[in-house]
């Protein structure tokens, strides 16, 4: 009995090991992977408009590639193969998921000759595309992905020119009335009245910002007016070359009053990069010295409340103008006066009433003006497609908007 | 490393609470300790920043670099790369030179140039950015239906607002013209829209900084005195 029932056992395994084989063999002679296609149409061409060190490869989708049914998901990506000759060997430099037609090989030397194989990776590897090269990598002068911000720049200063020269040959250029700059004059007055110093903070970027730049810009036009007055100035910074700029400006704005001896250049000092080791140190001056009159312009972050409460406590005119747009709230709400965006950048305009700057700030609304002409537009032919379902108004719409598409 | 001991952390931590609450007594006035804490904040910071400048930009980014077009320089090969260098080397020492009267005027050279190539490399920047891609997303349609052809009333709404918000902040932003008559409307509508944006602006800060607050309370409470949990 014993025997009978090992035979079976034997057998039973003998069998069953059989016909697992067969059914495994059929069944890896079914598998998806090896029915998969290779990506079509492979390319390759130096990346335009770089600096050179790139490729960029692409390749039509393989016929297996995922097309919206769960079955069909056989290519999980593509992974790019590189060599130097075109018989290999080939080493991946990168790996596209499924459904991407393209990819930039940024790690290529220029003047070296590539060839390049796409593989249409499955779960258990995947077919190979045809060796395409040789391909070279170079430097080009020109982006021409970016020829719109060119042309849209080079408009934009046309008419900046246009203005300046206008302006210079003698022609009135209206500036609207800036509430915020016209308090200046009184809250310089008002320090000379109380004896008391002037604070201005030039923010606390360095001058590689613009809103640093008009910041330093506007102090030159209040230490004119200091100078003429005799009233104390105090700009602590927060930048070594914000501290030289601020100090070669207001020196030549005493030197423009005919006060050169009435500068000193302890009136500009820094104090430390430190955001808040900075605040800590201002709010230390206010408190001390009581200032009459506190400007904050340039770029603020965090600091601007602190600042602005303790000068509010201190019961200072603040004048504020800054293009942050998260700190506008705390100097709308804490200061007198508040110069909002680009009230800030054209205030030295203003200000100076000089031709160029004035000519500058006139060839920017014309910038404004085709900002807005081209929204309209935009808007009206997509309003007009979502109401009559015209398929040009689309198109029109799109290439439209392509206008202005950042490459 | 002996700064790990916990003894050292314990003294790290009371000096962090005590340095706190020293900053913090300015909430109620000016005061000895607070001018002290303050002192210190300001010398550490500067001395930190001076000598991470030195160590991760200076050092790195010319020192070394220089040093490296030395020695290809000597072993006779090419050092065209290296030349450049020269030129914020040059820089670098005409700011320097303010610090000796007759020269000082020599400073206002590269005062200049970083002045002048921020203005030329932030106008791309800026019209990139705060021009063209603004413009890009201001593009829509004011009036949305959906698939079946039903009106969207409330998508449609927002669009518009967005819209009309986006033309009245670009009139309120025009300097040569009169805010008078109908223009003048506009441009005050403007106002409102902006005046609303920073009150919304106002309140996420708000929170945003009560955050930070917690931050250093759950400092003292918990790692320093040990209150909470």
């Amino acid at each position: 009995m014993s025997r009978r029932i090992s035979r079976i056992i034997v057998f039973s395994l003998i069998f069953g090991g059989i016909a697992c084989c067969v059914h495994s063999g059929a069944a890896l002679a079914q598998s998806p992977d090896a029915a998969v296609r290779p990506p079509q149409n492979v390319r390759a061409i130096d990346t335009r408009g770089d600096e050179g060190g790139s490729i960029t490869v692409m390749w039509d989708l393989s016929p297996d590639d995922y097309d919206g049914t769960a079955e069909a998901v056989t290519v999980i990506g593509y992974e790019i193969m590189r060599a130097e000759s075109p018989g290999g060997p080939f080493a991946s430099v990168g790996f596209a998921s499924a459904g991407a037609t393209r990819f930039a090989d940024a790690s290529t030397h220029d003047g070296t000759d590539y060839y390049y194989q796409v593989t249409a990776s499955t779960s258990s590897g995947g077919p190979v595309s045809p060796v395409i090269g040789p391909v070279r990598s170079s430097p080009q002068w020109f982006n021409v992905n970016r020829a719109n911000v060119f042309i849209i720049g080079i408009i934009l200063s046309m008419s900046i020119i246009f203005y300046i020269a206008s302006a210079r040959r003698g022609k009135k250029l209206f500036i609207r009335r800036i509430a915020g700059l016209e308090a200046v004059q009184e809250a310089i007055g008002r320090a000379t009245e109380m004896g008391r110093p002037i604070l201005y903070i030039p923010g606390i970027q360095d001058m590689d910002d613009v809103q640093t730049v008009a910041g330093v810009t506007i102090l030159g036009y209040v230490a004119r007016t200091i100078a003429e007055y005799d009233t104390k100035i105090e700009v602590p910074t927060s930048r070594s070359i914000v501290m030289s700029t601020a100090r070669e400006t207001i020196k030549a704005a005493y030197i423009a009053a005919g006060r050169p001896d009435a500068y000193s250049d302890d009136a500009v000092h820094y104090v430390t990069d430190e955001q808040f080791g900075y605040v800590a140190a201002v709010d230390g001056i206010m408190v001390r010295d009581k200032p009459a009159t506190c400007f904050y312009m340039g770029a603020f972050f965090a600091e601007s409340l602190i600042m602005a409460e303790t000068g509010n406590s201190i019961g200072a005119i603040q004048i504020a103008g800054t293009a942050m747009p998260a700190q506008l709230p705390f100097f709308v709400a804490a200061c007198d006066y508040t110069l909002i965006g680009e009230e800030l950048f054209a205030a030295s305009a203003y200000l100076s009433n000089e031709p160029k700057q004035l000519g500058s700030l006139k060839g920017q609304d014309v910038g404004k003006s085709i900002a807005m002409l081209a929204i309209a537009t935009g808007v009206i032919l997509f309003t007009l497609h979502q109401v009559t379902r015209v398929q040009w108004f689309m198109d029109a719409g799109n290439w439209f908007k392509d206008l202005f598409l950042l490459n | 490393m002996w700064m790990d001991s916990p003894n050292w952390v314990t003294f790290g931590t009371w000096v962090a609470a005590l340095l706190t609450l020293g900053i913090m007594s300015f909430l109620y006035k000016d005061n000895k300790v607070y001018k002290f804490c303050e002192a210190v904040f300001i010398g550490i910071s500067a001395g930190y920043w001076f000598v991470s400048y030195f160590w991760q930009t200076l050092l790195p980014r010319l020192g070394d670099p220089l040093v490296a077009g030395a020695k290809s320089f000597f072993s006779g090969s090419p050092i065209w790369g290296s030349l450049v260098l020269f030129i914020p080397l040059g820089l670098g020492v005409m700011m320097l030179l303010r610090l000796i009267p007759k020269t000082g005027w020599l400073s206002r050279w590269p005062l200049a140039f970083v002045v002048g190539y921020t203005a030329g490399l932030r106008l791309i920047t800026f019209l990139q950015s705060n021009a063209m891609t603004q413009l890009q997303n201001s593009v829509q349609p004011v009036v949305r239906y959906d698939a079946a052809g039903g009106f969207l009333a409330w998508e449609s709404f927002n669009i518009l607002l967005v819209t009309v918000g986006t033309f009245a902040g670009l009139f309120y932003f025009f300097f040569s013209k009169e805010h008078k008559g109908a223009f003048g409307r506009v441009a005050r509508l403007g106002t409102w829209f902006l005046m609303i944006t920073f009150g919304a602006a106002f309140g996420y800060t708000v929170m945003g900084r009560m955050s930070l607050l917690i931050g250093r309370l759950d400092f003292l409470l918990a790692d320093w005195l040990k209150v909470i949990g």
